[in-house]
Parts: C-alpha cells; structure tokens; sequence
C-alpha cells in the first residue's frame, strides 16, 4: 500500500512541485505550439528534397517531438530537486526506491502522449493528413507506447543528472540523437548501415513505424511485433536507468556530493 | 572622453566579454554548435536521400546559417531577463552610457556564437556529405557573414527589449527558433511557401543574409541582399531603442527595473 501512494501521490506531487513552472505561457508556445512548427519545418524540406508524404512527416515529428516532455522532465526530476535542495531529503528516507522513481515516469509518460497526440492532431489537420477513423485508437496506443519507451531513455538521463551538472545540454543532445536516427525524418532504410543498426536500439524507431503503418490502414494486429519492441525498448531503457541511479545515489553518498554535480 | 570613442569601445568591451562568458558557457558553446547541426544533419540525410545534387548546395548554406539564429533566438529573449536574475540590470540602466550601447553588444556576440556553428556545418557538409560547396566571392563572402550577424544580432536586440515584460521570455524566444528558419528559407526556397508567407520573409534580416552569404559563395553578387540585410538590421535597431526608451522610462518612474 505505502509503495503504491508513493507510486501514485508521490509521482503527481513531484511532477506538480518540480513542473510548477509549467505555466500556459510556457506550455503553450514549448510544448504546443513549437511541436507544430517542427512539424512544417520538415513538411517542407521534405517536400522540397521531394522524400516521403507529408503524414510520413507529420507523424513522425509529432511522435519524436514527445522526447521533449520525456527526457527533459525525467532528467529534471533529479537535477529539480537538486535545484530545489531537496534531494537529501527524498534520498535519505525509507522510502522503496523502485516506485519513488518510477513513479516520476507516470505523469511523465501522461504529459508525453498528450503533447504528441495534440501535435498529430493539429499538425495533420494543417497539413491535410487523412487518417481512418478506426486507426485512431491503435495510432494513440502507439503514441503512448512511444512516450513510455522515451521515458525509459529520460531515467537513463535522470541517472546522468546525479553525475553531471548540464542537465540540459544532456536532454537537448538527447532529443538531437532521437530526431537524427529515430527514422523521424528520414527513412531508416536510407541511413548509413551503422546509424541504421543504432536506431534499432532507440526509443521512437519502431513505434514511428508502426504509427505509420497504422495510419495507412494496418490492424493493431500487423504491428503488435513493432509495438511489443518499443516496450521491450523502453523498459530495458528504464531498467538500466534505475540502476544507475540507485549506482549514482550510492556514489554520490559515500563522495558525500549529493547536491553537487 | 569624446562620446563616439566611448560607445566604440563599450560596443567593442561589451562583444569581446560576452563571447567569452558565452564560449565558456556548455549550453551557449558546445549545445550552441551542436543542436542547429542535429537539425542540419537530418537535413542533408533528407536531400540526399532526395533530391540530391544542387539542392544539398543550397540546405548546406541555410543550414550554416540556421546556428546563428538559433544562438541569437534562444538567448537574446532573456538578455534583459538574466541581467535582472544576475543582479545587475539596475546598474547598467544607470551606467553613464545609453542602456542599448551596453545590450546591443551582447546580443551580436551571442550572433557571433553562431559563426562555430555554421564552420562546424560547412566543415560536416564538405567532408562527411561530400557537397562541393563554392566560394566564388571570399571578400563579399567575409561581408555578407559580418552582415547577417550583425543584422541577426540587431534582430536579437529587438527580441530584448520587447519581451523585456515577460517572464518567461526564453520560452517565446526559443518558439521563434523554428518559424525563422523555415520562412528565412533556410532550407526550403521561398517559392514553396504560401504566398501569404512571403511579406514575413521580406522583412526578416535573416532572409537578406542567407541569401548574400548564397549569392557570395555562388557568385552571384551578393550586394543587395548585403544591404537589405544591413537596412533592416538599422530598422530593428532604431525600433528596438525607441521600445527601449518607452520601457525604462515607465520602469524608473514605477521603480520596477528590477521587477517583472
């Protein structure tokens, strides 16, 4: 029961206590409004290089753009309570580190799929995308499923956080990786052998894909494969995530440099 | 001291200081470099695996460019914000030298910055990409780099003083990041925006300056686009200090310099 309030209450009051200066003036134009004009950025270019439709664009940059809410806020939710001097405080309580941090995930993964979900909406609906309608359930699960796979990367960049001081050059190079070998943009069959073989690794790649198959018309059945690696992604991502930190918080104990970086 | 030799060397103090601060700085320097060359490495990889050929010619210059308004955009919003923060605007308001003579200084070194992008983008562009990029002009090509960040940094001047009333001033100037570039025509000819596009494209510095640093490189004299990009850097500028004015005037008379 306690971990279960800490994984619940403890997740939302954290996210509401690091994210409070999440106002609408900042929302709207980083997490709304910035996601659309990524979306036209590559809508152009691509229509200018003359690869791939608009959707193959929309979605992806839509789905890629969730790497923003994720990683950033994952890799905060160490350096913020550091900033906020109160990672001690968290750290030295009996609290079972398992749903303390992943807890953090929850409302994470949440605010995540919202972003992508209203960046593929309003972004398709500029463009002038066309999605069956029964496709729209299984691409929201895609989304979803993306946004909890980012999440796992965003803990591995939580862990980083209890070692180094730029948080946010480290979310920001993150989110370049993803949009460079996540297959975004470009289609990963036309990358180099060697980017293709990293992106296989990544978060987004495989459920950029099968968001992509689905809004052509595929059943959820035909990209379940798909699907089922973006999880196996994100929680091998989150696992070695977790690890490190509880590696980090022991090292940073013993250095006693737990609010330094 | 004469007033000319006074601005000359507070201008001149004022960019030295601050590209170093800003070298110094990992998010300025080293995510300065490389978050426009994530955006222009996508960029190749998609001409290349498109179009091909004088196209990659054309995004490698844009996307040279495009670090330099990504160093101005997300930093010049909150000039005035972070010398609030640091403690020091209401000393340099009252600075025996006009307020803008110290900011302007500040938002072309952060332009500046954007010159370690843009060789690190030509340098990925040549010898990873394989573009045989031209430089037909060196000289109106050296003009029209000094040009464009000049011009981007008088646009980043305005961005100051503008949003000087807003809090969260960073976030609108890093929401300018992305229209910049697509409606400069970075790396989409202008002729494949809508039509209703165009007039934003005209009146923005950066739409000047890329294409003077594209005509330079080709040979196709750069000079008026050298001086569009100049005029509208000198519009923003005198725009920019009138905002000034208005600002700190209504400022020191509320005694909320350091507020906002």
């Amino acid at each position: 029961m306690t971990s279960l309030r800490i994984f619940f209450l403890g997740g939302l009051i954290s996210f509401r206590a690091l994210f409070s200066f999440l106002r609408p003036e900042i929302y709207i134009p980083s997490m709304l409004v910035a996601p659309i004009f990524q979306i036209l950025l590559f809508v152009y270019i691509g229509r200018s290089a003359g690869l791939e439709s608009d959707e193959f664009f929309v979605i992806g940059n839509a789905v890629q753009y969730a790497a923003i809410p994720c990683i950033f806020a994952m890799t905060f939710t160490i350096g913020g309570e550091r900033f906020q001097k109160t990672l001690g405080y968290i750290l030295v309580t009996p609290a079972p580190r398992l749903p303390l941090f992943l807890g953090r995930a929850l409302p994470v993964i949440v605010n995540g799929f919202f972003v992508a979900a209203f960046a593929l909406v309003v972004g398709g609906l500029i463009v002038g995308i066309h999605v069956p309608p029964s496709s729209v359930a299984p691409l929201a699960l895609a989304t979803a499923i993306c946004a909890f796979s980012c999440t796992g990367l965003g803990l591995l960049g939580a862990a980083f956080g209890l070692l180094m001081r730029e948080q946010a050059v480290l979310a920001n190079v993150m989110f370049g990786f993803l949009l460079i070998f996540t297959g975004a943009n470009v289609p990963v069959s036309a990358l180099p052998g060697w980017m293709q073989s990293v992106s296989e690794v990544l978060p987004f790649t495989h459920g950029i894909e099968a968001a992509r198959e689905i809004a052509d018309g595929a059943p959820l059945a035909d990209v379940a494969d798909l699907l089922a690696t973006e999880i196996a992604i994100g929680v091998v991502f989150g696992t070695v995530g977790y690890v490190l930190i509880r590696g980090a918080e022991r090292l940073s104990l013993r250095h006693a440099t737990l609010d330094r970086a | 001291m004469a007033e000319s030799p006074r601005i000359a060397r507070t201008l001149a103090v004022g960019f030295g200081l601050h590209l170093k601060m800003m070298t110094r700085s990992s998010f300025d320097g080293l995510l300065g470099v490389l978050w426009p060359l994530f955006f222009a490495t996508v960029a190749f990889l998609m001409f290349r695996a498109g179009a091909g050929g004088e196209s990659l010619v054309f995004a490698s210059f844009g996307a040279a460019v495009m670090g330099i308004w990504s160093s101005t955009s997300t930093s010049a919003g909150s000039a005035m914000q972070r010398e609030r923060w640091h403690g020091t605007l209401e000393l340099l308001v009252t600075a025996p030298v006009h307020f803008a003579v110290i900011l302007l200084p500040v938002t072309i070194a952060m332009a500046a910055m954007g010159l370690y992008s843009m060789t690190a983008t030509l340098l990925i562009s040549r010898f990873v990409f394989g573009v045989d990029l031209p430089f037909e002009e060196p000289f109106s090509f050296a003009v029209a780099l000094v040009a464009t960040v000049v011009s981007i940094g008088a646009m980043g001047f305005l961005l100051a003083v503008s949003f000087v009333r807003y809090r969260t001033a960073w976030a609108l100037g890093n929401l300018l990041e992305y229209p910049v570039w697509l409606v400069a025509g970075f790396l989409v000819p202008l002729a494949l925006l809508p039509g209703w596009v165009r007039p934003f494209s005209w009146v923005l510095a950066p739409t000047w300056g890329v294409d003077a640093i594209r005509e330079a490189a080709t040979g196709g004299g750069p000079w008026p686009e050298i001086g569009l990009a100049l005029g509208l850097g000198a519009i923003y500028l005198a725009i920019g200090v009138a905002v000034l004015e208005t600002v700190l005037t209504g400022a020191r008379r509320a005694g909320t310099v350091a507020l906002a």
